[in-house]
């Protein structure tokens, strides 16, 4: 614990990357899921096929060999993170980060839009049937009665979905972020005997930010839920 | 709700926009997919000396044998042990004892939380780098308790859902507690929670793929040698993505099996990372 203690600056800046990597992958995952289910419900054959065809390809491709295409695939057809280049104090938001912070939402959106199907099934029939009996278009049915339904009955699977994120955006340490298990990795590198003391030190940072979160997410169920 | 009660029955005018919608879709993929051709083509990533391994013998021999097989094994036997491991946690999680009850919750918890890599790396430089050996340990400990703790509150959903009749009925008979868990609850829970149990191997399997951290033998190890060695590094990203997403596939097509032949309609048991401080005993 103690090599920890006397250098906390990276530990801090380690957390500091894992929290930035979560907030901007979980606000894009997010949207792209909110696309991704209206695509999978919606009237129009192709983009149901594109949808799901995209959700099956990602949710059963691990995330590393996402991180991989997004770092030695995807330069090649253009996409780069090099103009990225923000610097906050000792945070630096480079291509790296950029990369990551796409391959994370990329493979999240897939199961943001998953958890939000589940909600759609779970609305009434009759809320549907009733939009449409009013004359809504199904951009209306979706915007004004259904999803708003829906995302409230899926606040507990989307808040799994983006604990999951949480927990996965360790796997940037594997392709050169410096976040908590990267710096973990360094401290254990440096102080062995220390190993346990310091996985500990870890562990507590990622529990309490999983566990705010989901003591977050419980509050907000609880406000949310549908009366039955 | 099924998708259809969404719109209404297209009409003449709604048609033409659908089918305006669908030539625009087709074009945008069609031309996204020309566009990556193009361009790998161009990067030469198409030529016949980078995918040529790929279907030589001996080297499609190295990647099933050495990464496929060892990524197998690592994930069943983290499966294996995380089943085991389960079980246990999760009859402990239902026990009436709260002594028994309260350190298998903060176990679970505890390691639900955790990211696989963090525990992979901390079980590698526990059983000793030097060693090489301990990188397979490493991952398959990792996903052991992992997905041992996830699979805690499977069985646990799973014992649950059994109708309360059942235990009530068991109890009535004069049954012992571990009576009315093994004879009663357990082979009716099994067969529920079975789909999600498949489903959690898709999840072992991929998580095989984070051992190259700390490395580990698999697929993504073997492909890093065949990459530094005939440096084609795209195409074999493309070929161990594929071999994952085909043995997911058939885990999840399996999963979809089990839930229609042994369940029925009942909705897969999905467990939740949030709310799970409910101590509900049987």
């Amino acid at each position: 614990m103690d090599p920890v203690l006397n250098d906390f600056q990276p530990y801090l800046l380690g957390f500091a990357y894992t929290l930035l990597l979560f907030v901007f992958a979980g606000v894009l995952s997010t949207l792209l899921g909110v696309v991704l289910v209206a695509m999978r419900v919606g009237p129009v054959a192709v983009l149901r096929a594109a949808g799901a065809t995209y959700v099956t390809v990602v949710r059963n491709t691990p995330l590393v060999i996402i991180f991989g295409f997004f770092t030695f695939v995807a330069p090649i057809f253009g996409v780069k993170f090099g103009w990225l280049d923000i610097r906050i104090g000792d945070v630096v938001l480079d291509d790296l980060f950029g990369a990551a912070v796409v391959a994370l939402s990329l493979y999240t959106s897939a199961f943001v839009c998953e958890a939000l199907r589940s909600g759609v099934n779970a609305v009434p029939l009759g809320q549907a049937e009733a939009a449409r009996a009013i004359g809504l278009p199904f951009g209306g049915v979706l915007r004004e009665v259904v999803l708003p339904q829906a995302i409230r009955a899926s606040v507990p699977p989307l808040a799994s979905v983006q604990i999951a994120l949480i927990k996965n955006t360790s796997v940037a340490a594997v392709f050169g972020v410096a976040e908590a298990v990267a710096q973990m990795r360094s401290f254990t590198n440096n102080f062995s005997s220390e190993r346990t003391g310091i996985f500990i030190m870890f562990a507590i940072g990622y529990v309490v930010i999983v566990e705010v979160f989901s003591f977050g997410a419980t509050r907000l169920e609880r406000r949310y839920r549908v009366a039955t | 709700m099924s998708t259809a009660v969404l719109f209404d029955a297209p009409g003449p005018a709604t048609r033409l926009r659908h089918l305006v919608y669908t030539i625009v879709t087709v074009v945008v993929l069609v031309a996204l997919v020309a566009f990556a051709v193009v361009k790998l083509a161009a990067d030469d990533q198409f030529t016949g000396d980078k995918w040529e391994v790929f279907t030589t013998p001996d080297y499609v021999r190295i990647l099933l044998v050495d990464g496929l097989l060892q990524t197998l094994k690592m994930a069943g036997a983290a499966v294996v042990g995380a089943v085991v491991l389960g079980f246990f946690l999760g009859v402990g999680k239902l026990s009436d004892h709260a002594v028994v009850r309260w350190p298998c919750w903060a176990f679970v918890e505890l390691f639900r939380a955790l990211p696989v890599l963090l525990l992979m790396v901390f079980t590698w430089y526990l059983l000793g780098i030097a060693n090489d050996a301990s990188s397979f340990r490493a991952v398959v400990i990792a996903l052991m308790l992992y997905n041992g703790s996830v699979l805690a509150e499977v069985l646990r959903a799973g014992v649950l859902a059994v109708p309360r009749g059942q235990a009530e009925a068991a109890y009535a008979l004069g049954m012992r507690k571990s009576q009315v868990m093994t004879i009663v609850l357990m082979p009716q829970a099994v067969k529920i929670m079975l789909p999600a149990l498949i489903s959690q191997c898709v999840v072992a399997l991929k998580d095989t793929a984070l051992g190259q951290y700390v490395a580990a033998p698999g697929l993504t190890f073997v492909s890093r040698q065949i990459y530094t060695e005939f440096s084609n590094r795209v195409p074999s990203v493309f070929v161990v993505a594929a071999i994952y997403i085909v043995i997911n596939l058939l885990l999840t097509a399996l999963a979809t099996w089990v839930q229609r032949r042994y369940v029925g309609e009942r909705k897969q048991l999905e467990v939740l990372a949030t709310g799970t401080a409910d101590q509900t005993t049987i």
